[in-house]
């Protein structure tokens, strides 16, 4: 894929990212940073590809990235997962 | 191979990772919705991970893959281990820390991404047929290590702020401006350098210079000013996933980091609307002293009425509605739970009860709601600001607690005020205004006078707030 294709699916995001975003209901601004934080932890993928492909220092940083990366990926879900489960209607 | 070569269904599956973390945030929506929409996020991470597993490990492994997938899988055990404690230990008060935290590790993982890609450019397929890294790569790299260090740094400071383990006051040093303005074109110079030879030096000064920025830039923003940090370093952890993506020609991770980008974006816009502070004045810094901004002088000593739990009580009993305004002294106290208490057994003297929220009243976005839904309090009860403060005039309660600043009509009428022109809400309409508070002394993060305090129809309920609401609740109770 070349630069111009990356770019346009950058751009395009930006705006789905503007217009979902701003459709989130206040009261879950939290559970939306948490899960934000947990989604942007897809970096593990470099960190994955580093770690399954490379010998030396950058294997060791890759292993490195994708322990913080899992943390990020399972805390970040759990969590919101947690906050979720609390918000309910009346008269439950 | 990364990007250029792989197969078109790795590109596709990619892809639809990228679909379903759209559809993760179109979930939260509503809460209904969330759960669901949180489960799409799991599902396109599972993928992800799965497809870059199966494209990097051919289908017949040698001995040194397996090694090497051996430590992936302990490496994402660990990771998911400490992740899962972290989450289901965590108190939902101290969120904000734990989002900081989180937003640390994503740019530090970018970091060593960055770096793991620049020592191994071919592991990643970004090489030329020159065997260089091509210039515009090296850039998105640049970059990638750029905003990932300063969202490392950034986030340690807000997480060591919001924790309490450093003061929340601003630091502020002579010349800040001056130092980050010449750190910011340090680190463009090295950058320039970076794309013009490949030098890892060049690298490794611009990862340097901007976990010295991110540290520098944070350290000024007071206190008070921590949600639009909080959601500005979100933005900045998906930009750094952004230009990673760019650089590995990944659509998930393009996708993700526009996603969380303009998501933290809209967050501090959010928060600075609700403040009225501009995004500028926020990151310069400096607001929120610990010794006031114009606090000084304004004291004078006015009459005020003292009410009682018992008072308190028999008043509410009486009204049609009461809506109550809870601020983050509220959570300091642990008041929430007994609050809910209260407000279910006026609900059962029929009273209409309500909870109005100040996007500004928690640590961070949201946060003041999801402490009353971990306090059991149905989300159809709880109302946003603007959707709420019409509603006053017809109120004969306003119950505040642990709130100030979102309550001060100076917001509306002094202009000399540093709170002037926020969104506050209009409790001076509603009959009764009840305002606990622990001293007459106390001030709130602005360090302004509330003129709330002296108003004809204001019972001031002095004492500690989870104190104060239990025996308010007992005198309900007789």
């Amino acid at each position: 894929m070349d630069f111009i294709a990356i770019l346009s699916i950058f751009v395009l995001a930006c705006f789905v990212g503007y217009y979902v975003v701003w459709s989130v209901t206040p009261a879950l601004h939290t559970p939306l940073m948490a899960v934000t934080n947990a989604i942007s932890s897809v970096i593990v993928v470099g960190a994955l590809i580093a770690g399954a492909a490379s010998a030396g220092l950058s294997s060791w940083l890759g292993l490195a990235a994708i322990v913080l990366a899992s943390i990020n990926i399972f805390g970040g879900f759990a969590v919101t997962a947690r906050m979720l489960a609390m918000f309910k209607r009346k008269g439950r | 191979m990364a990007g250029h070569g792989l197969p078109d269904w790795a590109l596709i599956a990619y892809l639809a990772s990228g679909v379903l973390f759209i559809l993760a945030l179109r979930g939260l929506s509503s809460p209904t919705s969330s759960r669901a929409g949180n489960r799409y996020g799991m599902a396109g991470m599972a993928i992800a991970v799965v497809t870059t597993l199966v494209t990097q490990i051919s289908a017949a492994p040698t001995a040194g893959e397996l090694t090497a997938l051996g430590k992936i899988v302990a490496a994402i055990a660990i990771g998911a281990v400490i992740g899962l404690v972290i989450a289901r230990r965590i108190q939902m008060t101290a969120m904000p820390q734990l989002v900081a935290a989180f937003h640390s590790l994503v740019g530090l993982a970018a970091v060593l991404v960055a770096a793991a890609a620049m020592l191994s450019p071919a592991a990643f397929g970004i090489v030329g047929a020159d065997g260089l890294i091509a210039g515009v790569t090296r850039v998105e790299m640049a970059l990638g290590t750029a905003i990932g260090a300063i969202t490392f740094s950034g986030s340690i400071i807000a997480f060591a702020k919001l924790n309490g383990s450093m003061s929340g006051a601003p630091i502020l040093l002579p010349a800040r401006h001056w130092i980050n303005l010449a750190l910011l074109l340090a680190i463009f110079f090295f950058m320039f350098g970076f794309w013009h030879s490949q030098a890892p030096i060049d690298f490794w000064l611009v990862t340097g210079l901007a976990f010295l920025l991110g540290f520098l830039l944070i350290v000024p923003i007071g206190g008070a000013d921590m949600p639009v940090v909080v959601s500005m370093l979100n933005s900045y952890s998906g930009w750094a996933a952004a230009a990673m993506g760019f650089t590995l020609h990944n659509t998930a991770m393009v996708i993700t980091g526009a996603l969380v980008g303009s998501s933290g974006a809209i967050l501090s816009y959010i928060m600075c609307r609700a403040m009225n502070r501009s995004f500028v004045s926020v990151i310069a810094g400096g607001f929120g002293t610990e010794n006031g901004a114009g606090g000084e002088g304004t004291k004078v000593d006015r009459p005020w009425k003292r009410g009682s739990a018992e008072d308190a009580a028999f008043l509410m009993k009486e009204a049609e509605q009461v809506i109550i305004i809870p601020g983050y002294g509220m959570a300091v106290a642990q008041a929430q739970h007994v609050l809910r208490e209260m407000a279910d057994l006026l609900k059962k003297e029929g009273v209409r009860v309500k909870y109005a929220i100040h996007p500004v009243a928690g640590r961070m976005p949201g946060h003041m709601n999801v402490l009353l839904a971990e306090a059991n309090v149905p989300y159809d009860e709880v109302f946003e600001l603007e959707d709420i403060n019409g509603e006053f005039a017809q109120t004969d309660v306003a119950f505040i607690i642990g709130a100030n600043d979102v309550v001060n009509p100076a917001a509306k009428t002094d202009k000399a005020s540093p709170i002037y022109g926020m969104p506050v809400f209009d409790v001076d309409k509603a009959k009764t205004i009840m305002f606990i508070k622990r001293s007459m002394g106390g001030v709130g993060y602005a360090g302004v006078d509330n003129e709330v305090f002296y108003r004809d129809q204001t019972m001031m309920l002095l004492a500690d707030a989870k104190k104060m609401v239990e025996d308010i609740v007992k005198a309900l109770q007789h």
